[in-house]
């Protein structure tokens, strides 16, 4: 296949097959300088910028959302174009006709779209009512499989943050291929497999997957109308930067206006797009501040993308998060970093636009990174704490060069392998079942099959883990049977069209599982093994909390005595979940990551054996219990990198906070220091970090007077969010975390 | 051997170049009006542990130390237990983890010799210029802190000075130049490190019943700080 949009490009197997890693191996230019030849934002893009950031001042004043279209149901082709501004934007395109404007999408379930409109002062239309009337949601169709144990599991809040009302999301698209290959040839592409999946058994599989393909097609047609609707005719590859960036957004777009999924992950898309900066630089038609001007848009137009949402589901993901992430850096399998100069241009947009929750920027942080921008991405955390570090010399070696992280630390090979994402099981509300014979320690309600409760007065480990195998096996099988469910009526009814269209046919499916709650588990445990715990009931024979008499070793000071115990269940719970086979062959995975819903699983928990009160929350994903680390910070990563990333594939997300003045007396000692334990703890095969250099005295100070820091960014589990768009309980929950200081 | 400690602290960015992990030994002789660790005085408290075992402690964070971190042994004094320390450096030696000693510089000075036998860098405190204000403010004597300094020339330890300023007592550009002329004596000088006072610690000496002699003064801004290193550096 010859193209004049291809001309310049070295060739290689993509032109015969679609094959983008394989274009970008023989076609990109590693970049191991440093960020001086970076430029500045143009008066253009300060313009736009000043613009984009009064709406969201608008938008935050209207109560969190700016306006609602309750008419329109949305997909590709279902608004009219919509700008921020016609005149000045390089990069086009909304998700419905104007900026911020939410749209309706009652696919997932029309309870929730009906709820989300009615709590920020709108009510659905009759409209769109009248159109769902005879058409059957993923959530009504989880809910008629539903059995009245899974209702109880996630009513108690044992399992909590299915996705059973809403997308599922956590599946990337290789926006890459519109740009590369355009629209035509991917149609043709899928028609061809359509025919060869003709030939095959026309099996429950077959039949399934061939009419996925139909969808697929027709979404890929809708996608051109859509990009018609704004002048462009993307069913031919992009033939310069400008429109490499404008026809991967296309593919971005029209995803997030067909699905509303939990996270909405971009890829892995600098490195690729540095190929067309690189030509048009080369041949004198782009210039550097051109080339930051398109990313800037870009980026603005990332920034704008939102979701309808319920304060319930605000509860769990706190701050509005699209997870739109875009993973960059890492090594390619020949030793050849995947940085570039788009690396930094991408990373350059917290600058360039100022700091941002949105996009999720991810570090795949090598060993073997350049020193250069190992530098400059240590430079952008303390400056920001908007980025996240995941450790590519251990994802490489079990995904390849060309994986991309979903929503937090999902890593997934770009359109050949995607997820099915399931929310997470409450490890320590496990336990406090276990030891009640299955009842509900909050309510009393009997939830999982009867059991005799754990007798006597003091709590003896070994007796423990007996009645913990017998609920985690219960837990386990109902988890994995809702997971199926939802993902099979998920499929069914609210089938991700575009960004399928956008995978290889055949695909790998993972199913996701989590956890929370582990090291209150961990450290529940170790009280009772190293201290004495006595069980308190009450009048019905629950046992509501414990007295600890004595101290016990607790996860997070490099103990081996605890960080045992926290591996060995995480391991017992991932070898449990297995036995359930999953839905449609998927492999299972599991992470340890909560988002905030880490204040909301502690919340739903009654007192637990470690000291922890009724309600308190737990530290979120793999973090060591607040204030429990009494080594230091290093001392607490060694516990975390302890947890095996061949149990979790799923991710293992460990949130740091230090104060400037711990990390080293200057700006400069900072980066080597922060570079110094990126490396170390990488080393030890850990698996993710957040960064956030900031005084605790900042935070208290924006929870006081929001006023004084409008756009504070802080990492949480797996994700940035805007300070000021979490709860007062999670902004408390934040402030109360441990903050590593100087002694 | 088994030395008794207070703490350990697995990030220490202050204390030495690159990250350290940092021993902070239980004990001390002197009674400096702005310490900050009070709760190291107390020869007889901390936790015992043998040198093999912190060794090994330490040993696990050999993946962060790159090319200039590794442990420092703060305090406390570390000297009073130097036959620990001397240990304890030498397993790290032989682990290829580097050492530094965070030392006021008042210990016995036939143990200090077997310590920087195995000693990388020697970060010692210079409290006071006059041997006045060492005795009145410190509880010890100058005299011995200088005759350390010279053994650390003598053995050719890498060293850097370091000196808390405190508003209103030793912040003047004079007193500072002493202490920098002082240090310049001896050729093993690397680096001259002023540190602001700070009154975090007030709270340790409330819970201990302790008087904090310095509850009076200012904590020293950063700005004087770096006026002063200014200073010195000419």
């Amino acid at each position: 296949m010859n193209n004049k949009a291809w001309e310049g490009f070295c060739s290689g197997n993509w032109q015969e097959e679609i094959d983008v890693r394989n274009f970008i191996k023989t076609n990109y230019a590693p970049y191991e300088g440093d960020e001086t030849f970076l430029a500045d934002a143009t008066p253009r893009t300060k313009a736009l910028m000043n613009k984009l950031n009064h709406l969201f001042e608008l938008e935050k004043e209207f109560g969190g959302v700016l306006d609602i279209d309750t008419q329109t149901v949305s997909s590709l082709t279902s608004y009219n174009p919509g700008y921020l501004d016609k005149e000045k934007e390089v990069i086009v395109g909304l998700q419905t006709d104007r900026p911020l404007k939410r749209g309706v999408n009652p696919f997932g379930g029309l309870n929730m779209t009906r709820k989300a409109c009615e709590s920020y002062g709108y009510k659905l239309s009759d409209k769109v009512e009248k159109e769902f009337q005879y058409r059957t949601t993923h959530n009504e169709g989880v809910y008629r499989i539903y059995t009245d144990e899974i209702k109880a599991a996630r009513h108690c809040g044992i399992i909590t943050g299915l996705p059973d009302a809403y997308g599922r999301g956590r599946i990337i698209g290789d926006y890459r291929r519109v740009a590369l290959y355009g629209v035509d040839k991917l149609i043709e592409e899928k028609k061809k497999d359509k025919v060869l999946y003709g030939t095959k058994n026309m099996d429950v599989d077959n039949i399934r997957l061939i009419e996925e393909l139909y969808q697929q097609i027709t979404f890929l047609g809708f996608l051109k109308e859509m990009a018609a609707m704004y002048g462009f005719d993307i069913s031919k590859p992009a033939t310069n930067t400008k429109e490499a960036v404008q026809w991967l957004y296309f593919g971005y777009l029209g995803a997030i206006k067909e699905q509303n999924g939990a996270a909405m992950s971009l890829g892995r898309v600098s490195t690729f797009l540095d190929i067309y900066v690189e030509r048009d630089l080369k041949n004198g038609v782009l210039t550097e501040e051109q080339a930051q001007e398109i990313f800037d848009d870009f980026v603005m137009k990332l920034r704008m993308a939102r979701h309808l949402r319920t304060p319930e589901y605000n509860e769990l993901f706190a701050g509005d998060p699209m997870w739109i992430t875009e993973s960059v850096g890492g090594m390619d399998e020949d030793g050849r970093t995947l940085v570039t100069k788009s690396s930094y241009r991408m990373l350059h947009t917290l600058y360039t636009l100022g700091s941002s929750a949105e996009p999720n920027l991810t570090v795949l942080w090598s060993k073997r990174l350049p020193q250069n921008f190992k530098r400059f991405v240590t430079r952008v955390s303390c400056d920001t704490d908007a980025i996240q570090y995941e450790n590519d010399d251990l994802m490489r070696e079990r995904f390849g060069d060309d994986y991309a992280i979903a929503c937090c630390v999902s890593a997934m090979r770009v359109g050949k392998q995607m997820q099915f994402f399931g929310a997470r099981a409450n490890l320590a509300k496990l336990l406090l079942m276990s030891l009640n014979g299955g009842r509900d320690e909050k309510s009393g309600q009997q939830i999982a099959t009867a059991h005799a409760p754990y007798e006597g007065d003091y709590l003896e480990y070994d007796k423990v883990l007996e009645l913990l195998s017998l609920y985690r096996e219960w837990l386990a099988k109902t988890y994995v049977g809702a997971m199926n469910i939802i993902h099979y009526m998920h499929d069914k009814y609210a089938y991700e069209k575009t960004q399928m269209a956008l995978h290889d046919s055949e695909v790998h499916r993972f199913m996701a599982f989590g956890i929370a709650g582990m090291s209150v588990l961990a450290d529940s445990l170790s009280a009772i093994k190293y201290a004495k715990v006595k069980c308190i009931r009450d009048d019905t024979g629950l046992i509501k909390d414990f007295e600890i008499t004595g101290e016990y070793p607790a996860f997070g000071n490099d103990d081996d005595r605890v960080d045992d115990i926290a591996k060995e269940q995480v391991k017992l719970f991932y070898d449990e979940l297995k036995k359930t086979p999953c839905y449609r062959g998927a492999e299972h995975t599991l992470s340890i990551l909560t988002i905030t819903s880490n204040v909301v699983y502690g919340k739903k928990t009654g007192a637990t054996p470690d000291g922890r009160k009724a309600g308190e929350p737990f530290a979120p994903g793999a973090n060591p219990m607040h204030n429990r680390e009494k080594n230091g910070a290093l001392a607490s990563l060694n516990s975390v990198a302890k947890l095996s990333y061949d149990i979790c594939r799923d991710g293992i997300s460990n949130t740091f906070s230090i104060v400037p003045q711990a990390l080293g007396h200057s700006n400069e000692e900072r980066y080597v220091n922060l570079i110094s334990i990126l490396d170390g703890y990488f080393a030890q095969d850990a698996h993710h970090l957040n960064v956030n250099v900031l005084n605790r005295e900042t935070l208290v100070e924006a929870y006081n007077n929001p006023e004084s820091h409008p756009n504070l960014t802080i990492r949480v589990s797996g994700y940035a969010v805007n300070f000021h768009k979490l709860s007062k309980p999670q902004q408390q929950e934040v402030i109360s975390r441990t903050f590593h200081e100087v002694m | 051997m088994k030395g008794r400690i207070h703490s350990f602290q697995s990030l220490g960015a202050v204390d030495g170049p690159g990250l350290r992990y940092v021993i902070f030994m239980q004990g001390c002789t002197l009674r400096c009006a702005y310490c900050h660790n009070p709760d190291t005085w107390e020869k007889s408290s901390g936790t015992e542990y043998s040198a093999e075992e912190v060794a090994a402690k330490a040993i696990r964070y050999k993946s962060y130390f790159g090319e200039n971190g590794g442990v420092t042994v703060s305090g406390g004094e570390p000297l009073l237990q130097w036959a620990f320390v001397a240990e304890l450096f030498e397993r790290l030696h032989k682990a290829g983890i580097g050492t530094a000693l965070d030392t006021a510089g008042v210990g016995d000075l036939l143990g200090a010799r077997a310590v920087l036998h195995h000693t990388d860098l020697v970060l010692c405190d210079l409290k006071f210029a006059e041997e006045d204000d060492f005795r009145r403010l410190c509880g010890g004597s100058l005299d011995r802190v200088l005759e350390f300094l010279k053994l650390t020339q003598e053995r050719n330890v890498p060293l850097w000075v370091r000196h808390v300023v405190v508003p209103g007592l030793n912040d003047s550009e004079e007193s500072v130049l002493k202490i920098a002329a002082i240090s310049r004596q001896f050729r093993n000088l690397q680096h001259i490190e002023l540190l602001p006072f700070r009154k975090l610690c007030e709270a340790k000496y409330d819970a201990m019943g302790i008087k904090f002699p310095l509850r009076g003064y200012d904590e020293c801004p950063a700005a004087t700080i770096e006026k002063l290193q200014k200073v010195i550096e000419g």
